[in-house]
């Protein structure tokens, strides 16, 4: 089937400082994105016509935006699920675009996790228990961690994957982020030990948080946030970046069910609507930006991707094959650093959309030569139980 | 300062209240529909498999197989940093239900368990209900 170009990113920005030291609030942190993102664009505010917003900043947030940002949008989504919030919100863009219904579609992301010492990833889940689901589960101690562990631990069950295997996951991202300064400001300022390459050895001696993930194989807990500007063709010919066209887009849900597989995630529902829209297999993508809030995300994520057969990540990725610098061997994975060692402030989701946006104009730090398409992967909520998925295939002319 | 103690579940969640009233008795109850056999799990009102089916309650055996856990080994819970490292599992039912428990009652749970392994129920005893846990068979 032909692609389609009915919307383009134009626009990106990521906020530079990992720890505001609660000077600022999230609201600040998205206006201040937007503002950047729009002129990077070479936008302005009167010109965005739609917001998509996760509510992070509080209540009614379609309403909220709208007036902090002093918009009057004919657009106003609010789709919250969780850390893919922003691939649905780019999906929503794009098919509001199409119909007409908006030109200039802005989302925005803000967080103060680090300061408020939010601890997303090593708390106990407590007992309110207000979804039925929850109250069956919220007895037993689970962390963020252990949840994703268990699918860490079925994945080596069932197909033997190994931590050294998992570890090359975290070794290519902190390649990555050395080479990205504000990924090596946020370690120093979120005072990481060893602030330097690793090796899998590194990786696999490090403190065991929930066996079998380690310390290295966990995403930071940081401060926070961006803007992306998605536009319509008639706009985005008049913008000052090239851009990166939104070519294909997928959602899925993935819950606990009897007899399921936890090794398998909603991106083995999203992943075949996202890559059919837009016409590319998976050994056409350059860039892959796939939510790294642990090893394993990254290890089931690739799999269910199609870059390799179920169960065949751990060889897959062994022997550096998703370093930046091997773009015959497949995609380079999350050139900024990812989530493991740049930027995790909750919901990195948008950050997955601006480093495939910066891939695709030329203006990464680990820049994969004449790169073409890219896929953004979002997984919202737990791996290991309950989560959505969001896909979103970009390419450049 | 008070004892921490484990977070209990609501018995006014109105899925899930049977489920709890049941174990006090040291019940292990799950939902199964007369009308096309889906085994319900978590407890909920209508059943997911057809739209017209009544869902009855069953006991189930306690028996099951571990299908995959974790051991936490740092937690910032009052209750929970107690008792670290303690293991979280899914538990396959032999009736079906895929339950989320914790697994005690193993001298090393670093070392000592094993996806596929079977596992027994085992309760934990507080005053309006119990709490179903999971044992190595
Ligand atoms: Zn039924």
């Amino acid at each position: 089937m032909s692609q389609t170009r009915d919307a383009a990113i134009v626009g990106i920005h990521e906020y530079p400082s990992r720890d505001v030291e609660g000077e600022l609030s999230p609201l600040q942190i998205k206006a201040q994105s937007a503002a950047r993102a729009l002129e990077d664009a070479g936008l302005n505010w009167r010109d965005v016509d739609a917001v998509y917003d996760a509510g992070e900043g509080g209540p009614m947030s379609g309403l909220t935006i709208a007036e902090y940002f002093g918009l009057k949008p004919n657009v106003i989504d609010t789709t919250n699920v969780g850390g893919s919030s922003y691939e649905y919100h780019a999906a929503h863009a794009r098919r509001d675009i199409a119909q007409g219904k908006a030109r200039v579609a802005l989302l925005t992301y803000g967080s103060t996790a680090h300061s408020n010492m939010a601890r997303i990833g090593v708390g106990g889940r407590g007992g309110l228990g207000v979804q039925p689901g929850d109250n069956m589960e919220s007895f037993v101690g689970m962390t963020l961690v252990a949840n994703y562990a268990m699918a860490a631990r079925r994945h080596m069950y069932e197909y033997g994957t190994t931590s050294e295997q998992l570890a090359e996951i975290s070794v290519a991202t902190r390649l990555h982020a050395m080479r990205n300064p504000q990924a090596v400001k946020a370690m120093e300022d979120l005072e990481f030990l060893n602030i330097r390459e690793t090796t899998i050895e590194d990786v696999v001696n490090s403190r065991m948080i929930a066996d079998p993930l380690h310390l290295l194989e966990c995403c930071m807990i940081s401060d926070g946030g961006g803007a992306v500007v998605i536009a319509a063709p008639e706009v985005a010919k008049d913008c000052a970046k090239t851009p990166v066209w939104i070519l294909g887009t997928g959602e899925a849900t993935k819950y606990p069910e009897n007899g399921g597989d936890i090794t398998t995630s909603a991106a083995a529902q999203s992943a075949p609507q996202a890559f059919g829209e837009a016409g590319v297999t998976p050994t056409e993508i350059d860039i892959a930006m796939i939510y790294d809030s642990f090893s394993i995300t990254v290890l089931a994520l690739l799999e269910d991707l199609g870059f390799c057969p179920k169960g065949e990540g751990g060889s897959w990725v062994e022997g550096g094959r998703l370093r930046f610098d091997r773009p015959d061997d497949g995609p380079a994975l999350n050139t900024d650093g990812g989530g493991l060692s740049s930027n995790h402030p909750g919901m990195r989701g948008i950050f997955l959309l601006i480093e495939a946006a910066r891939q695709l104009r030329g203006e990464s730090t680990s820049q994969v030569t004449d790169a073409k398409l890219a896929v953004a992967h979002g997984n919202g909520g737990m791996l290991g139980s309950r989560h959505c998925a969001g896909t979103v295939i970009l390419g450049r002319d | 300062m008070a004892e921490a103690t484990r977070p209990l579940p609501s018995l006014k969640e109105l899925d899930t209240r049977p489920f709890w009233e049941a174990t006090k008795g040291k019940q292990l109850r799950y939902q199964k529909c007369d009308a096309c056999g889906t085994v319900v799990w978590h407890p909920r009102g209508h059943c997911t498999g057809c739209t017209n089916g009544t869902l009855s309650w069953h006991t189930a055996s306690g028996n099951g197989t571990l299908y995959s856990y974790s051991v936490v080994r740092q937690s910032y819970h009052p209750f929970f940093r107690t008792l670290v490292p303690y293991a979280i599992a899914w538990v396959d039912l032999d009736e079906g239900p895929r339950v989320l428990s914790n697994i005690v009652g193993v001298g090393d749970p670093t070392t000592d368990l094993a996806c596929g392994q079977r596992v027994k129920l085992t309760w934990e005893e507080h005053e309006e209900l119990s709490i179903p846990l999971f044992t190595p068979a």
